[in-house]
């Protein structure tokens, strides 16, 4: 038995979301998906330990939730759609967690997203046909 | 016969759902991004479809990884969104039209495409924030929505040629339909972004342009390209432009750019948006 290589396991930094993930971290997602349902946030925020017990979290996968570490959780299978269901309600936001994998401060990860998009609208101008208010 | 007169791309995050919630359409960072609709919209209150197909994905509400379809068509009366964890805001249900659908399906189905049909199916931001920036203004929504979801979420994902070729199929499907109906069709998602990993929060202008480009005059070129490679340029999440040709393959070859806009960053992501219209439309 084996799981295929696939070239896109090999883009550094990247965790594409596959049945190989997806088989390690099956419960964990279910969990997360659990978090469509208010009442499920609110019993996960009053004992998240209980909660992850309830869905048979594997050790790392739990000690990774409790720790709150995105990446670990990320690396084990955890679904970046189905993290945010923990992430934004928890108050962070899609950059919050952007700056949490690369372990810098929100306001560098926005400025990083601001530097990429720097010179687009010249870029717009340079080509025929797009709007310019 | 129904006519598609027209197909138009859109991002479909949830910042933009929010920000609509919030009302910040006037707001420095929005303004430009939001005003750049205005032509859009302005052909839409002009040409009066009565039927949207939306192409988009289901990020974790309709369906969780136990099932997972390629292609799901939804074939109810109605469709409702609900609560995905992620602080939206529910917007109120949209009507379907089950004759459509189910033509639809069948016509896919006579053409290999083996549609999963739904006659249940909650709604997720992938179709809600796409039909807020058509409509929103309006108070109520004037189409009937057809959703059509895509597996973007877990490899294996349909091949861009594959999402190219379900557009044609659709193309032929809304052609044959016997009843006079005007639709348009949106392809949603993208333009680049990641938002899981070290490599989070990549935008890559000069691709997200060649994109648009060529969605409009050379689909293929899209087509060719392999999932890594699009991942690889674009992001995990960028991935979600095969979508786009879905909308693409349903118009004919030779359409009219009615308007082009893009902005970034919007949150996390270049945002990029198409109107073409098809000879049907006029």
């Amino acid at each position: 038995m084996a799981w295929e290589e696939k070239p896109y396991h090999k883009i550094p930094g990247t965790y594409v979301f596959d049945g190989k993930r997806s088989a390690n971290a099956y419960k964990l997602n279910k969990m997360l998906f659990s978090f469509n349902r208010e009442e499920n946030r609110k019993a996960y925020e009053a004992d998240p330990a209980t909660y992850a017990d309830k869905y048979g979290l594997p050790a790392d996968q739990k000690e990774a939730l409790l720790k709150g570490d995105f990446l670990e959780l990320l690396r084990q299978g955890g679904n970046i759609y189905y993290m945010a269901k923990l992430a934004i309600p928890a108050g962070f936001s899609v950059q919050d967690v952007g700056a949490a994998f690369h372990n810098i401060p929100t306001d560098d990860f926005k400025q990083h997203l601001l530097d990429q998009s720097e010179d687009f609208q010249k870029k717009l101008k340079d080509r025929e046909g797009y709007w310019h208010g | 016969m129904a006519k598609l007169i027209g197909g138009i791309t859109t991002s479909h995050i949830p910042a933009i759902g929010n920000a609509m919630a919030s009302k910040l359409e006037q707001d420095p960072y929005w303004k430009r991004f939001f005003d750049g609709y205005e032509p859009v919209k302005a052909w839409l209150a002009e040409k009066q479809p009565d039927i949207a197909i939306v192409v988009y994905n289901d990020h974790g509400l309709n369906f969780f990884l136990d099932k997972v379809p390629t292609f799901a068509l939804g074939c109810a009366k109605t469709y409702e969104n609900a609560d995905e964890g992620w602080g939206l805001p529910s917007a109120t249900h949209f009507e379907g039209d089950e004759e459509f659908s189910w033509h639809l399906a069948n016509s896919l189905v006579e053409q290999e495409f083996d549609m999963t049909t739904c006659q249940e199916m909650l709604v997720d931001h992938g179709l809600v924030v796409p039909m807020g920036l058509m409509w929103r203004h309006l108070g109520h929504w004037p189409v009937k929505v057809i959703p059509l979801a895509v597996n973007t979420v877990i490899q294996p994902l349909p091949s861009a040629k594959r999402c190219l070729d379900l557009g044609k199929a659709l193309g032929k499907a809304i052609a044959s339909y016997p009843e006079d109906k005007k639709v348009v069709i949106i392809g949603t998602g993208g333009l680049s972004h990641q938002l899981q990993g070290e490599r989070a929060g990549i935008i890559d202008v000069d691709y997200d342009l060649e994109c648009m480009e060529h969605i409009i005059s050379d689909p293929d070129w899209l087509a060719r390209q392999s999932h890594s490679e699009i991942i690889e340029k674009a992001g995990t999440e960028g991935i979600e432009v095969i979508m786009w040709l879905v909308m693409r393959g349903a118009l004919p070859d030779h359409v009219t750019v009615k308007h082009k806009h893009y902005h970034a960053p919007i949150s996390n992501t270049g945002a990029g948006v198409l109107l073409l219209e098809s000879p049907e439309a006029t």
